[in-house]
């Protein structure tokens, strides 16, 4: 299995000189099974650049996965240039919204009215379907198996395991482990706890043993407070996930759009001191352009 | 044995889902949209102390969308596997719906049946806290019992006032329970309506089992169901609300032996019950 990073920035799209190393794309991340199936995890800007490379190997039948519907996730789908070529089959997964009461297809009718985009959803050329994933249900797409579970953002977010021939990889999209939303001494306190010690436990066994987690880690410890609730991960935060779950590798992603290429390595290398006996898994940066060969 | 047109089960089932809820929770839940740094216990707190919100909120959640590995039957669980945004938001589009009119055509006031449902629910949970049972009982699912058991009187009122209004009558004039009345008017009684309705929102079988089964024609099976049938007595008796139905049902000797005293010594046993009546009482009346 490959996995490439084509966008690791969280929020919005950030170029510039002082991203130049880790990339300002937003998140999207190829994967390629043995068999040569494409699985491509969220819709970034990052899929605008791997869509190039696409060109070379029409027809292709693309399977995006969403892991949710917030548009440094989605925002690069409407410039997924073999949408508008016909002989090209595009599937896009995503959780069903309980608040529109809609599915993945409203990624793209959203995204393509009218007013924001110059080319209608009629007129992709492609063919292309809508598949609602559900909680723990998995999705066989050729030689993998994909399991969407649920994680903590502010909207519904899966995290996606992908298993094949073997070997696994595990994107979590955006998550912010859970807290307490009860003070200790409220009435409510432990019932809730347990509630986030089983969801917590649930998730640590879905990434139970992958070869490799990609983790949203957008934030520092020492920035957290101020961003709680917001739906995000720390570095700190993801490295105890990947030890939880005996991930053989982690890479961090989902990196804040105002930090800067020093700045990223600076506050990961301070995070990585607070984790001396991390040697296992190993702990890297996600870096655009990146590719891992498990 | 009830019997229910088919037609009738679809459109009850329906019209739920234009419900509107309560004027208190609508007010308290566009409040908190306005505010971005919002308590999100608060968030819980109103929900779950909106039968009708919670109704449609667990709804949604054990529908086919998710299939979950167990089934959502607290707000709470709800927060945990959705996320507080999402439950915020959905909160917000009930409230699109208007608020339930305190003034229905059938004369049953809401008010005071929110009272009712809200003091049988906490009477349910700390009924449950305070003498337990053999079984081993989550005391959320004792609330949510004690907070839907009702339901269905709330949908006669809401889509089907002609004909409550008549059982309403029928029930006082001859002093015969409510759901008997329902009975003999409507065809079925509004624990048979609550019962279908959630057992056919696939809630947990055991919810729609009690909510079925919570008048004493029916022996209580289990800790939930002793706990509501005199949660549902104490708040009767103590006036806490009315429901449509004054009639305090006795403790059937089972019950009985399970508490190990009658209505009178549970009620002095459980100590000041002032503060439920107060807690209930400020967040049952109107804006």
């Amino acid at each position: 299995m490959k996995i490439k990073f084509w966008g690791v920035r969280g929020s919005i799209p950030s170029p510039g000189p002082k991203t130049v190393r880790y990339g300002g794309n937003t998140t999207c991340i190829e994967i390629r099974t043995d068999a040569n199936e494409l699985i491509i995890l969220d819709g970034g800007s990052g899929i605008f650049p791997l869509a190039q490379t696409l060109l070379k190997e029409l027809p292709v039948t693309a399977h995006i996965f969403n892991t949710h519907s917030h548009w440094d996730h989605i925002h690069g789908l409407p410039f997924f240039i073999p949408i508008f070529i016909p002989g090209n089959t595009i599937r896009l997964y995503g959780s069903f919204d309980p608040v529109s009461g809609e599915g993945p297809e409203r990624i793209m009718a959203v995204q393509m009215q009218y007013s924001y985009f110059p080319v209608s959803e009629a007129e992709m050329k492609s063919r292309i379907d809508y598949q609602v994933t559900m909680p723990n249900e998995s999705v066989q797409v050729g030689s993998a198996r994909i399991t969407p579970i649920l994680l903590n953002h502010p909207v519904i977010n899966f995290g996606y395991r992908i298993d094949c021939n073997g070997k696994s990889v595990f994107f979590t999209g955006d998550h912010e482990p859970h807290t307490n939303i009860y003070n200790p001494d409220d009435e409510g306190f432990s019932e809730y706890q347990v509630l986030i010690e089983e969801q917590r436990q649930s998730i640590v066994e879905a990434i139970r043993g992958v070869d490799v987690l990609i983790a949203d880690s957008a934030y520092t410890v020492e920035e957290y407070p101020a961003k709680k609730g917001w739906g995000h991960g720390t570095f700190d935060s993801s490295i105890e996930l990947a030890g939880a779950a005996g991930a053989k590798i982690l890479y961090c992603t989902h990196h804040e759009p105002t930090r800067s290429d020093d700045e990223l390595e600076k506050v990961f290398a301070e995070a990585l001191t607070r984790h001396p006996n991390s040697g296992q898994p190993k702990v890297r940066l996600a870096r655009e352009g990146d590719e891992i060969v498990i | 044995m009830t019997e229910i047109s088919a037609e009738l089960v679809k459109k009850l089932s329906a019209a739920v889902e234009k419900m509107p809820a309560f004027p208190k929770s609508v007010q308290r839940i566009l409040e908190l949209s306005r505010d971005i740094n919002c308590q999100p216990k608060e968030l819980v707190m109103i929900i779950e102390k909106d039968p009708v919100m919670t109704m449609k909120l667990l709804r949604l959640l054990n529908s086919a969308f998710y299939s979950f590995p167990k089934q959502i039957t607290s707000v709470n669980q709800s927060v945990v596997y959705l996320g507080l945004n999402t439950i915020k938001n959905m909160a917000i589009t009930f409230t699109a719906m208007g608020v339930l009119p305190e003034k229905n055509s059938a004369g049953f006031d809401i008010q005071s049946y929110l009272l009712h449902s809200l003091t049988t629910a906490t009477l349910t949970r700390m009924i449950c806290q305070k003498f337990g049972g053999d079984d081993d009982v989550d005391p959320a699912d004792c609330y949510i019992a004690g907070l839907l058991h009702d339901f269905g009187k709330v949908v006669f009122a809401q889509f089907m006032p002609t004909e409550f209004k008549q059982a309403l009558t029928l029930s006082s004039e001859q002093s015969i329970s409510l759901h008997a009345a329902e009975k003999q008017i409507i065809g079925a009684d509004h624990s048979f309506v609550g019962a279908m309705l959630v057992g056919k929102w696939q809630f947990p079988e055991s919810l729609a089992d009690t909510i079925r089964h919570h008048h004493s024609e029916f022996s209580a099976k289990n800790t939930v169901q002793k706990c509501l049938f005199v949660a549902d007595q104490i708040s009767k008796k103590l006036s806490m609300g009315n429901s449509g139905n004054l009639l305090v049902e006795q403790l059937p000797p089972d019950l009985l032996e399970h508490f190990g005293d009658d209505l009178d010594g549970i009620i002095a046993r459980l100590g000041d019950l002032s503060k439920v009546e107060e807690e209930a009482q400020s967040f049952a009346k109107g804006a």
